[in-house]
């Protein structure tokens, strides 16, 4: 039974939290950048998990939790306004869609 | 074994993370993203996080991405076109994110006060009970707030799509 290094865990995260990062910056699709920020949040519910693993408490699962049902909310709401958005422009490409209104 | 389950689902998330930012194609990137979500599940049963695990299955792998698959069918999104980035994005973003990534690695390391070892089974407080504890006693404000902001967020979203359109009345 050989053990993983807590830092494992967190640079695991990092890493997704920097794809995320990426695919927010890159992307030009709005769906795309929103599920991004989707993976983002993944990535900090991992690192929280981990400190509570190492700290032995169950706080961090609990704001896990909460930051799981605000992230469902989010995407409630968020592709509510694409939904908008798109019904409005006819369009997802974020380049095309810069002026707040018109 | 721990080390080996833990590479195992790193890599696929790792590889359905670069996935969800290298595909042209909305529903391709969904797909992935359930990728990373699932092996992320997986991670957290190794951390001991057995009700995280089961949510983020159900909420996040479910339900969450079930409603973007939906959304993106019904906008019936198409793949973005290529190019169109001006040249300092071509040419320095991904060295600009390999160094973010370095730093973020370098720090973890760095800080690591006592090296402590991630093994299956030494933490065993993630079960729905000690949740439930916890969420009922001393989380109970944030967790009736939230009740609060989950309902805001509902009617939201139905007036935001329901009646968003310019031939609406409002």
């Amino acid at each position: 039974m050989t053990a993983v290094p807590l830092s494992w865990y967190l640079i695991l995260s990092a890493v997704l939290f920097s794809l995320g990062v990426a695919g927010f910056l890159f992307r030009r699709n709005l769906i795309t950048m929103f599920m991004c920020i989707e993976l983002m949040l993944n990535a900090v519910n991992l690192s929280m998990v981990a400190f509570s693993h190492k700290y032995e408490q169950i706080d961090g699962h609990i704001f896990t939790f909460f930051v799981m049902v605000v992230a469902a909310a989010e995407a409630a709401v968020g592709l509510a306004i694409i939904l908008t958005v798109v019904k409005n422009r006819k369009t997802l490409a974020v380049d095309e869609l810069n002026s707040m209104k018109y | 074994m721990d080390t080996l389950l833990f590479f195992t689902f790193a890599a696929i998330a790792v590889l359905c993370g670069i996935s969800v930012v290298v595909q042209t194609h909305p529903i391709k990137s969904a797909i992935s993203l359930i990728g990373v979500m699932g092996s992320l599940a997986v991670l957290y049963l190794l951390l001991g996080a057995e009700f995280i695990a089961a949510t983020q299955v159900v909420v996040y792998a479910g339900a969450v991405m079930v409603l973007f698959i939906f959304v993106i069918m019904l906008l019936n999104a198409e793949s973005e076109p290529k190019g169109g980035r001006s040249w300092p994005a071509k040419l320095m973003g991904i060295p600009l994110l390999v160094i973010l990534l370095g730093l973020l690695s370098y720090v973890i390391q760095i800080w690591n006060p006592d090296p402590q070892e991630v093994s299956f089974g030494s933490f065993t407080g993630g079960g729905p009970r000690e949740i439930g504890e916890a969420l009922f006693t001393e989380y109970l404000l944030p967790f009736e707030v939230t009740s609060v902001l989950i309902l805001v967020a509902i009617l939201g979203a139905v007036v935001l799509a329901g009646g968003g359109g310019k031939e609406s009345e409002r």
